[in-house]
């Protein structure tokens, strides 16, 4: 998957540092950032740098439709590098309703000619539920439902990514009784598409995700609902920096509480952490580390990436665990003590032998002088017993 | 009459290889002692929360005490039954008792965790009344008491204080009286220790006459120990044995034999648990050899002829010591289980002890009888 | 000469009137539940399993922890109850051990902690009043300054649970005494407090009763609400759906009853908690105990006549021989 280590004596990425307007000290800790969120050995770092220094800037269409436009929003809070001077200039945007300068008619000819210029070739990135009931009119761009355009854009698309928990599985506009049938990416086409679910997710998942498929030419390996696992495939129990507090048993029952002050874990109020896939507790958001999640600021998490958790359950309903499949050596019901001591059987065989035999000896011999000295008597005669 | 009962020393060297010997035994149970009281029992013993009395309860004191029973099975039949013609087996069977005893109930101190609150037993406020160990540990304690009073008058003859024994001889009978009392109360709690136990003990063992088994194999080995020390001193100290009397010893363990093993059968079929006894492992082995070590000597036993014979005496009396031994160890070891998973087999510094006690019992018999007036007086040496 | 038949006769008969003492030997009923007696409710379909109640336990009793090994001490990982570890829930599984409280290729917890029993086997065992119920709560409590450290109650004990400690040279015996030493301060068990699901619950028996029973009515995947902590405490519960439970509630009326009962959605057995009669045994052995020797009656009457034998019996004489018994009769 990974091409010739690239060679940087030979100032290959000289061009891209001066397109892209950074250092090249800069560029190549973006490359080293984004193989960490990838999860990939260092030497991959490498490769990116390599795929970013290609001259032909990929085409990136942006869908809009059921959303609150955040996922958008925390692209935009990226901080390494900034959105508009990396991405923009790594990718060619050549839609996206909010970002445009144009709008109307001229923003929807700009979409159709780059999608006939790209064709089979652009990523499409869906944000937002698509509702399907009534022939899905609830939600229209330019006169055509969200379904319909779905559908068209999605047709000669090289890759189809849905950010955020809308696009990815329904999300908050699909909350019961879902009055215009709020709709994944997937349900609407038909297949499978790669999900970020979060709301908003973090954009280093989405970025990452994007860097890949261009370094690679092959998005990252994903689960079922077609979310990547290498920020997907954990629960945030299982990395959560309050996990120490669950599993000593020490609780924030009330906000404000003493344990709630002390940060103590926040199942009883109602955590999803133990049912929700997510890497929050791993990144954190906004650049500044663990505290920048729900649960480093003291609010159980809502679980808002993951379908029938996020959205669905109350806030402060209990989680149910996912995962409490007990480990190995968790203790068993049948956990017996005690060895059988060899030497003790050793020991305890030898006396048993050794008695034996005394015995055996003994009474062969007093057998002997019974009828050596003739000592047993006949019953009757005098002096026997009575 | 008198004269042909009276006891004497038997005198010869008290330092030989056999008392070398013991009393090397004797030494090495006494460090790993000192490490016990050190480092705790679990230092020198296998016993755990599964198995928590070890060989140093079931055998040094259920077996231990069983085989002390001689004094009290000799005690009742002379005493009590009015059997004179076995006196001279009396002081001798008294002896090994008190040993016996002495030292089972010194077992019990060791095993003890928190020895230093044993008169906790003895205490009002402290002492539980319903408890069967209460029972237990106060009558034994009396016992102890009861037999070195008892055989004080040995003592008194050695150092010569006769108005002392005359005293003493006034209140003999309420001496001998608790004598045969206490022993009975406490052999037979002994077996109802296990009645607690419930499930935990094999149904094959578990059972409301635990207390009459326990007290009937007690006479039983109490009487088989007076043959099997009897002929051990005719052996080991070269003297003319006590045939005649331990021919007529026999027949009445043989009697006894006969209704034990009703009772011990009957019982089974009662309780519907005798083909328990076909079902392979550990419990059903054990109850083959104890009640094999028990049906033998009926036949052994059974005819006159055989009866006059030392060779089936002893080996009569050497199995049903060996019955007695396996109803207790069945009882409270292999016939214990309190969980699955729990294993125990004694280690070789608790079988250790184990032995240096039992070593020490022979090696002070040898000294008491060498030195003091206990064993018959005899023509030859 | 071998057997008569007339000896024979003698000797069944003897046997069988021995057999035929054992009848009246069993006298004493079961103690009876003080109706304000406290508890725990504890339901293995709400258990996850996560060991809180495990580490509070060790927490407010001072215990020490149980390494894995010797290198890696900081790690308290019991395997079992012990002298120093009051609780512990432990796991069974069958198959594959992916679905929570089910048989077939499923897992399940259970709680190991002192029952509590109605009628201790341990109180009866014990010589010397170092397990004690307290008369109104019904704890078994015990005292290591009246202990002697025979071990009666870890042998007698049908659940296992009194365990001691074998490595020392000044040992006590362990096990939960239901946090009394709490009590003052107007604290409960800690294991019902910090239990993240309730599924250890504290409160009186009679109430923890009732809420066994309430559950065990429930269709499964009904959804109810489950209480949390201690019951008449503070409002801590939850919304969730019930089990599919065995229809027991363990510890109603085994030997008695006992005051931490139990729900499970496993049989009771898989989870180490067989079928036990409701027979206490302590009521066995005691009332064999005083059926023997109530009062003293049977031993002062056994040593009056032991003692008018002795005395016709024993001739004490003034010769210095050394005899002190007569053949007098013969």
């Amino acid at each position: 998957m990974n091409e010739t280590i690239f060679d940087l004596e030979t100032g290959g990425d000289a061009g891209v540092a001066e397109r892209l307007g950074i250092s090249r000290r800069e560029f190549l800790q973006f490359c080293t950032g984004i193989a960490a969120t990838l999860g990939l050995p260092a030497s991959a770092e490498a490769a990116i740098a390599k795929a970013m220094e290609a001259a032909k800037r990929p085409s990136v269409i942006w869908l809009h439709f059921q959303e609150c436009t955040g996922c958008s929003e925390s692209l935009l809070r990226a901080e390494h590098p900034t959105l508009d001077k990396l991405i923009l200039d790594v990718i060619s945007l050549d839609y996206h309703e909010t970002l445009f300068a144009a709008a109307g008619h001229q923003a929807e000819a700009a979409r159709k000619s780059a999608m006939k210029a790209n064709k089979g070739k652009y990523v499409l990135v869906v944000e937002g539920a698509i509702p399907v009931k009534d022939k899905g009119i609830y939600c229209k761009v330019g006169g055509q439902t969200a379904v319909d355009m779905l559908k068209e854009c999605a047709a000669d698309a090289a890759a189809v990514i849905a950010i955020g928990s809308c696009a990815s599985w329904g999300g908050m506009p699909s909350t019961g009784p879902n009055p215009t049938g709020a709709s994944s990416v997937a349900e609407v086409l038909g297949k499978s598409v790669v999900t970020i679910p979060g709301c908003p997710p973090s954009p280093y998942n989405f970025l990452a995700t994007v860097v890949h498929f261009l370094t690679f030419k092959s998005l990252p390996a994903v689960d079922a609902l077609g979310r990547p696992l290498f920020a997907y495939s954990r629960l945030i129990h299982e990395n959560c920096e309050r996990r120490a507090h669950f599993d000593a048993g020490r609780f924030a029952v009330e906000f404000g509480d003493e344990g709630h002050r002390k940060g103590y874990c926040l199942y009883k109020l109602g955590c999803k952490g133990p049912e929700t896939y997510a890497n929050c507790p791993t990144i954190g958001f906004n650049d500044l580390g663990e505290v920048s999640w729900p649960v480093g600021c003291g609010h159980p998490c809502i679980g808002c990436s993951e379908k029938g958790v996020g959205f669905t359950k109350p806030i402060h309903a209990l989680a149910t665990l996912k995962s409490v499949e007990p480990p190995l050596f968790y203790p068993r019901i049948v956990e017996g003590q005690g060895a059988i001591s060899l030497g003790g059987a050793a020991l305890v065989a030898g006396i048993a032998g050794a008695a034996a035999g005394a015995v055996i000896v003994l009474a062969k011999k007093l057998g002997e002088e019974e009828g050596g000295t003739g000592k047993t008597r006949k019953p009757g005669r005098p002096g026997g017993e009575s | 009459m008198a004269n042909a009962h009276a006891v004497a020393p038997i005198g010869g060297r008290l330092v030989t290889p056999v008392t070398v010997v013991l009393a090397g035994l004797t030494a090495i149970a006494g460090v790993i002692l000192l490490i016990r009281f050190f480092f705790g029992i679990g230092a020198v013993t296998n016993i755990n929360d599964g198995y928590t009395w070890g060989i140093w309860i079931a055998y040094d004191v259920m077996v231990g005490s069983a085989l002390a029973c001689g004094g009290y099975a000799m005690a009742l039949l002379v005493y009590i039954f009015n059997r004179g013609e076995y006196h001279p087996l009396v002081r001798p069977a008294l002896l090994a008792s008190l040993f016996g005893y002495t030292l089972a109930g010194a077992s019990v101190i060791f095993d003890l965790g928190r020895w230093w609150n044993v008169w906790h037993i003895f205490w009002p406020g402290y002492a539980q009344i319903n408890s069967v160990m209460f029972e237990v540990a106060v009558c034994i304690t009396a016992y102890i008491f009861v037999m070195w009073i008892e055989f004080s008058p040995v003592f008194l003859e050695k150092l010569g204080l006769k108005d002392v024994k005359r005293k003493l001889n006034k209140l003999l009978f309420f001496v001998i009286a608790l004598g045969v009392l206490l022993p009975s109360m406490h052999q037979s709690s002994l077996g109802s220790l296990l009645v607690v136990f419930g499930y935990q003990v094999h149904p094959l063992w578990q059972t409301i006459l635990l207390p009459l088994l326990f007290l009937m194999t007690a006479i039983l080995m109490g009487f088989a120990v007076v043959i099997f020390e009897a002929t051990l001193v005719s052996v080991g100290f070269k003297r003319p044995g006590e045939l005649p009397i331990l021919t007529k010893l026999s027949r009445i363990m043989y009697w006894m034999l006969a209704v034990y093993l009703v009772v011990r059968v009957g019982d089974l079929l009662w309780r519907g648990t005798l083909g328990a006894m076909f079902v392979p492992g550990f419990e059903a082995f054990g109850f083959w050899i104890e009640m094999a070590a028990f049906a033998v000597p009926l036949w052994l036993l059974a005819s006159a002829e055989s009866r006059m014979r030392p060779s089936r005496l002893f080996v009569a009396a050497v199995l049903i010591m060996l019955g007695g031994f396996m109803l207790r160890i069945n009882g409270f070891l292999i016939g214990y289980q309190t969980g699955e998973g729990y294993h125990y087999f004694p280690s070789v510094p608790e079988l250790l002890v184990t032995i240096g006690l039992v070593a020490f019992e022979i090696l002070a018999y040898i000294v008491f009888v060498r030195t003091l007036p206990v064993l018959p007086k005899h023509a030859t040496h | 000469m071998s057997l008569t038949r007339r000896d024979f006769l003698k000797g069944a008969l003897a046997g069988g009137t021995l057999l035929g003492t054992a009848a009246p030997a069993e006298a004493r009923p079961n103690k009876t539940m003080p109706p304000e007696a406290l508890g725990l409710l504890f339901d293995s379909t709400l258990c996850i399993g996560c060991k809180a109640c495990v580490a509070a336990c060790k927490r407010v009793n001072g215990l020490p922890g149980d390494p894995i090994s010797e290198d890696l001490a900081m790690w308290d990982a019991p395997l079992d109850i012990s002298a120093h570890t009051f609780n512990i829930i432990k796991v069974w599984h069958s198959g594959t051990a992916t679905n929570k409280d089910q048989e077939t290729d499923g897992y399940a917890f259970m709680k190991q902690s002192c029952l509590h029993c109605v009628d201790p086997s341990c109180v009866s065992a014990c010589p010397v009043s170092a397990m004690t119920k307290d008369p109104v709560t019904g704890i078994v409590a015990y005292d290591p300054g009246a202990c002697i450290g025979c071990r009666y109650c870890v042998a007698a004990c049908p659940f296992g649970v009194p365990r001691f400690e074998y490595n020392k040279a000044l040992p006590k015996i362990g096990k939960c005494e239901l946090c009394r030493h709490r009590m003052a301060d107007g604290h409960y068990a800690a294991c019902a407090e910090v239990c993240p699901t309730g599924a250890t619950l504290y409160g009186k028996v009679s109430d923890l009763s009732a809420e066994a029973r309430r559950r065990l009515a429930l269709k499964p995947g009904e959804t109810t609400t489950f209480p949390r902590g201690r019951l008449g405490g503070p409002d801590w519960s939850y919304q969730g759906t019930a089990a599919k439970y065995v229809q027991q509630i363990y510890g109603e009326k085994e030997l008695g009853g006992t005051q931490m009962i139990k729900l499970a959605a496993v049989p009771f057995e898989k989870l180490g908690h067989r079928p036990l009669p409701e027979r206490s045994y302590a009521s066995i052995s005691e009332g064999l105990q005083h059926t023997l020797y109530g009062y003293l009656v049977m031993p002062a009457v056994v040593l009056g006549a032991l003692s008018v034998i002795a005395r016709r019996n024993v001739k004490p004489d003034d010769d210095d021989d050394g005899d002190s018994a007569g053949g007098g009769k013969r």
